[in-house]
């Protein structure tokens, strides 16, 4: 029997138990509030965010490659359409795109169209240098770590401070191959 | 092939169990080699301690991977034999079957390997393994309770493998 063919985003998401919008929006809001009051330092605020990302980015994978049935990714650039038409799709229910792809294909730009994490959102003068989405930044530097790809994620463009969308620079750093994990002393 | 170091080859298979059990056994392993689950059904025969029991399960599987990858003809690269290889690179093995067991295999892109050892008659378990990831995706990756990498003490997980693995045939 072959394997089955790979599921697009939207079959998947519309297949998925959902949650309200506004319930997910208002949450992520009311966490990134508590976090500021916790730590007060904006900074400290990004970098924690990053860190739940990651977390959430490690575990997601899997969902993801399970849902999705892909198979491995032969390069980095099929590694970036596929978060951009599989992953955001199936987990937010947005369409992204990708561009700006550099000379050797290991730095690209994801573009959000929409972003459902920003509704009712606006940034307070007190928590400028505040990245408000950086989960999501953390999010795709966990999972593509966990298919062996170290990459490097950064805000170019953020909504929330007057840019005119959300931009994502993902650059793939290094990718490690396998290796036999048990040293032949033991 | 015995693997295990049984003294007799039997030509026929062993007749499944009263329990009705077809499966034997089942490891999951993560990429640097933790043995995150091992399941026991059906095993008459145990010839070594689990640690070295899983490390030559993992080694392998490691190997035949590599092996198999490549000697593969339709590869055009001509790697030498232990290169670590990227993922995507290589073909991906899936089952080997003796005349006492069938072992069947997945990996995921993430490195995580299911590993099914089943009476020598059972057919194409690719799809079965695949429920099986979908199984641990719900219960231990969306377990707030478990920590990545180590091994699983979800009693959900075992209980709806358990219950999966006696459905199939």
């Amino acid at each position: 029997m072959p394997p089955a063919a790979p599921r697009s985003g939207e079959a998947i998401f519309s297949s998925v138990d959902r949650v309200n919008a506004k319930l997910f929006t208002l949450t992520y809001g009311a966490i990134v509030r508590q976090l500021l009051n916790d730590l007060e330092e904006v900074e400290e605020v990004n970098k924690q965010l990053d860190q739940m990302g990651y977390n959430i980015g490690i575990r997601m994978i899997d969902e993801f490659l399970a849902k999705s049935n892909v198979s491995r990714c032969i390069d980095f650039k099929e590694t970036a359409e596929m978060i951009v038409n599989v992953g955001f799709k199936m987990f937010l229910g947005v369409t992204a795109s990708v561009t700006k792809w550099d000379a050797d294909g290991s730095c690209c730009s994801i573009v959000l169209e929409e972003n459902p994490l920003v509704d009712f959102v606006e940034l307070l003068d007190t928590c400028q240098g505040l990245y408000y989405c950086n989960i999501l930044s953390g999010v795709i530097r966990g999972a593509l770590e966990m298919v062996v790809m170290k990459t490097e994620v950064t805000w170019l463009r953020d909504m929330l401070r007057g840019d005119d969308a959300y931009e994502l620079q993902v650059k793939l750093l290094s990718q490690l191959p396998e290796e036999y994990p048990y040293k032949d002393d033991e | 092939m015995q693997f295990f170091g049984g003294s007799e080859i039997s030509p026929s298979p062993p007749v499944p169990t009263a329990t009705g059990n077809n499966a034997h056994m089942m490891y999951i392993f993560n990429r640097n080699g933790v043995c995150l689950l091992y399941r026991e059904w059906n095993r008459p025969l145990h010839t070594l301690n689990p640690q070295q029991d899983h490390k030559l399960m993992f080694g392998l599987l490691f190997s035949l991977k590599s092996l198999t990858a490549k000697m593969d003809p339709t590869n055009a690269e001509k790697g030498n034999l232990g290169i670590p290889q990227l993922p995507g690179q290589g073909c991906s093995f899936h089952s080997f079957r003796t005349n006492t067991y069938k072992l069947s295999f997945m990996e995921t892109p993430s490195g995580i390997k299911f590993i099914l050892i089943t009476n020598p008659r059972t057919g194409d378990l690719r799809e079965t393994l695949k429920y099986i990831y979908n199984l641990y995706v719900e219960y231990v990756a969306k377990n707030a309770l478990y920590t990545p990498g180590t091994i699983i003490k979800c009693e959900l997980f075992n209980t709806a493998l358990d219950q999966y693995v006696r459905s199939i045939a």
